[in-house]
């Protein structure tokens, strides 16, 4: 079975006097473990459909069916708590909450979660070695680098042993280095521990690395190819 | 990370503006402490005055007197009535008064005036009375002389050891007359005292009236002013007719409507002054609520509920109110210790004016319990209730719209 199944998915923007057709007719469906980019131009429908997908943002119409779940159809604190439960998010930049330590950013879902005390730290000094911050446990946002923060977001992504994880354009505000060491790790990760990303990505690089990559242009996927 | 934890660093986050918040609300509270303990101090001082210069805080009287002030509306004093009395434990003093008019005569000069019997010692221990005499000499028990006030002495051209005569009608239509000796001349603050006032030993006055054992008046005192309910409701059980008991309040409307009109003056600057708080606070925490929507709108999309976000932000609005309602109060406290102890010395035309209506020229503060906790309490509820803000802001927020920043 699918860890995403995505049915006729449109999303509609109406809110000023131009009908935006943002996401038209999706379907698509992602297996575990995969390790695959959303590609196309600006404007294209990428955030879109990665808000779709993560319950983050609803559906004009068609259906998002995460593990068996309709996660259209739940009702706001229920996606809530799915979303804590099952997906991990990673956003371009200001991922991390600022008055947080990395240690305690990365602990804060397990938190949400109820997991315990011990079980709490011991993973996030796992998660935090696995993304290369092993000495930077208790550094604050402000005092790690864009790539740093990122890496911190990987590992709080990965803190609440989601289903998947989204990443919208996790490697936009990274140098070039920092940006190939974002994709080691998740690739790693990926390998390693068969954790699903989805990501979407404007960067040639980033796509190389990729083992799907789906194109989107005016919300329609054009070309959908396996490596 | 509890949200109590989260809220508390969120604090030190814009530490200048959690600062001027704080400084703002406790500047509030501290000014309103301040103002409120300064008005309070400045009535309990103007009532104090006006009691112990004349009225007492509680007067017994025929029940017809005050109405029509006439020696033919007096009373016998009689044994029981005083025991009566005394049996409220919250009165500490009584002294007795027969009031009435009379034609305060010289050689050629004649006044009108109020002459007062009075027990020269429980007088003067009542209302300090001895202390305006400025020339001459205050009475004596059974003291046949009489004291004037120094512009009626001043109009009748009298001077100490001059023979005044006084005319009058007595009890039930009586005649009246009496010479007697200036013994003292009283220089009160106020000129229509001064103008218009006579004082003789009691029974001399009795006699004079023809109202041997009549009195218009029983003036009574209390310690201060918060025992005065409980005694008023003590006597009105044992005191009936044909007695009524009169407060210093009834007595003296003029001074009621003063500090109630004063009092309303004091609730507006109050009202604006919290409306600036208020404000304030509101304004810092929309542009705190406005900056922090991406991390808000993360916080919402990883998994956090906006009711447990909604609480963190209420915890901090609370605890900046806390912040500044504590320091405000803490430093209160010493401050108006300090002024309670040292009233402000008035100078100046506001000294003067004082000085003439017979009270001292201090500006002093109020120590009392209600001066701190009502501020406390007030600005402590609109915090709170500006803490609200956020829930509803955070109800509201659209994540992906958050999220794009
Ligand atoms: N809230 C909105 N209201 C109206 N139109 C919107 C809204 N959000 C997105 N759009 C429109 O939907 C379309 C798809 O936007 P989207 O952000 O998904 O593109 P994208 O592929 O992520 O672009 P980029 O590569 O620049 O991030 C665009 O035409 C955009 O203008
Ligand atoms: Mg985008």
């Amino acid at each position: 079975m699918s860890v995403i199944e995505i049915k006729n998915l449109h999303k509609i923007y109406n809110e000023s006097e131009v009908k935006v057709h943002a996401v038209n007719g999706i379907n698509l469906s992602f297996e575990q473990g995969e390790f695959a980019a959303i590609v196309g131009p600006s404007g294209s429908g990428k955030t879109t459909l990665l808000n779709m997908i993560g319950g983050l943002d609803s559906p004009t119409e068609g259906q998002i069916i995460v593990g068996g779940t309709e996660i259209n159809k739940l009702k706001a604190g229920k996606l809530i708590d799915f979303r804590m439960r099952n997906i991990g998010f990673v956003f371009q930049a200001y991922n991390l909450i600022p008055v947080l330590t990395a240690k305690e950013n990365v602990e804060f879902i397990m938190h949400l979660q109820g997991v315990s005390k011990q079980d709490r730290e011991k993973r996030t000094k796992e998660l935090l070695i696995a993304v290369g911050l092993g000495d930077r446990i208790n550094s604050r946002p402000s005092k790690l680098s864009g790539g740093q923060q990122q890496r911190v977001a990987v590992a709080r992504a990965l803190a609440s042993k989601p289903k998947f994880v989204l990443a919208d354009e996790p490697t936009a505000n990274l140098d070039s280095k920092s940006t190939e060491n974002l994709l080691d790790i998740m690739e790693k990760l990926n390998k390693e521990e068969n954790i699903t990303f989805i990501f979407s990505t404007h960067d040639a690089r980033v796509v190389k690395k990729a083992h799907r990559v789906i194109t989107v242009e005016d919300g329609k996927v054009i070309s959908d190819e396996r490596k | 990370m509890n949200n109590v934890k989260i809220a508390w660093r969120n604090l030190w986050r814009n530490k200048k503006r959690t600062f001027i918040t704080v400084a703002s609300i406790f500047f509030g509270v501290f000014l309103s402490t301040f103002m409120t303990s300064m008005q309070q101090g400045s009535y309990s001082g103007m009532i104090d005055n006006i009691v112990k210069f004349y009225s007492g805080y509680i007067q017994i009287q025929n029940e017809d007197y005050w109405e029509n002030k006439t020696i033919n509306n007096s009373f016998q004093l009689t044994d029981s009535l005083i025991s009566t009395i005394k049996s409220v434990t919250e009165i500490t003093q009584i002294t007795p008064r027969l009031e009435s008019f009379a034609l305060i005569s010289t050689e050629n000069l004649s006044q009108g005036a109020v002459v007062v019997g009075i027990e020269p010692e429980n007088e003067n221990n009542l209302t300090g009375l001895s202390k305006w005499v400025k020339e001459g000499n205050y009475l004596s028990s059974n003291d046949d002389g009489i004291l004037m006030g120094k512009l009626l002495a001043k109009y009748l051209k009298a001077n100490i050891n001059d023979t005044i005569v006084l005319l009058s009608q007595g009890y039930h239509g009586s005649g009246a007359a009496g010479k007697f000796v200036l013994r003292g001349i009283l220089d009160f603050p106020s000129p229509e005292l001064s103008k218009g006032f006579v004082y003789m030993e009691l029974k001399n006055c009795q006699q004079f009236y023809s109202a041997e054992g009549f009195l218009t008046s029983l003036v009574l005192m209390v310690k201060d002013q918060s025992h005065l309910p409980k005694a008023k409701r003590k006597l009105s059980k044992i005191i009936n007719s044909p007695y009524r008991i009169m407060t210093w309040d009834e007595m003296s409307p003029e001074m009621v409507n003063m500090i109630e009109s004063d009092k309303a003056g004091g609730v507006i600057m109050k009202i604006i002054l919290y409306m600036i708080i208020s404000f304030g606070i509101f304004g810092t925490i929309l542009m705190m609520l406005n900056e922090r929507k991406r991390e808000f709108g993360v916080m919402i999309a990883i998994g956090m509920q906006k009711t447990k976000l909604g609480k963190i932000l209420f915890y901090e609005t609370l605890m900046i109110g806390l912040l500044g309602v504590v320091l405000g109060f803490l430093v209160s406290i010493p401050t108006i210790a300090y002024y309670f102890a040292h009233p402000i010395v008035l100078t100046g035309d506001a000294a003067k004016t004082m000085i003439d209506i017979g009270v001292e020229p201090l500006m002093k503060f109020s120590w009392k319990a209600m001066v701190f906790y009502n501020q406390v309490i007030i600005v402590f509820v609109i915090t709170f209730l500006i803490a609200f803000l956020p829930l509803t802001n955070i109800n509201k927020l659209n994540v992906v719209k958050a999220l794009k920043g």
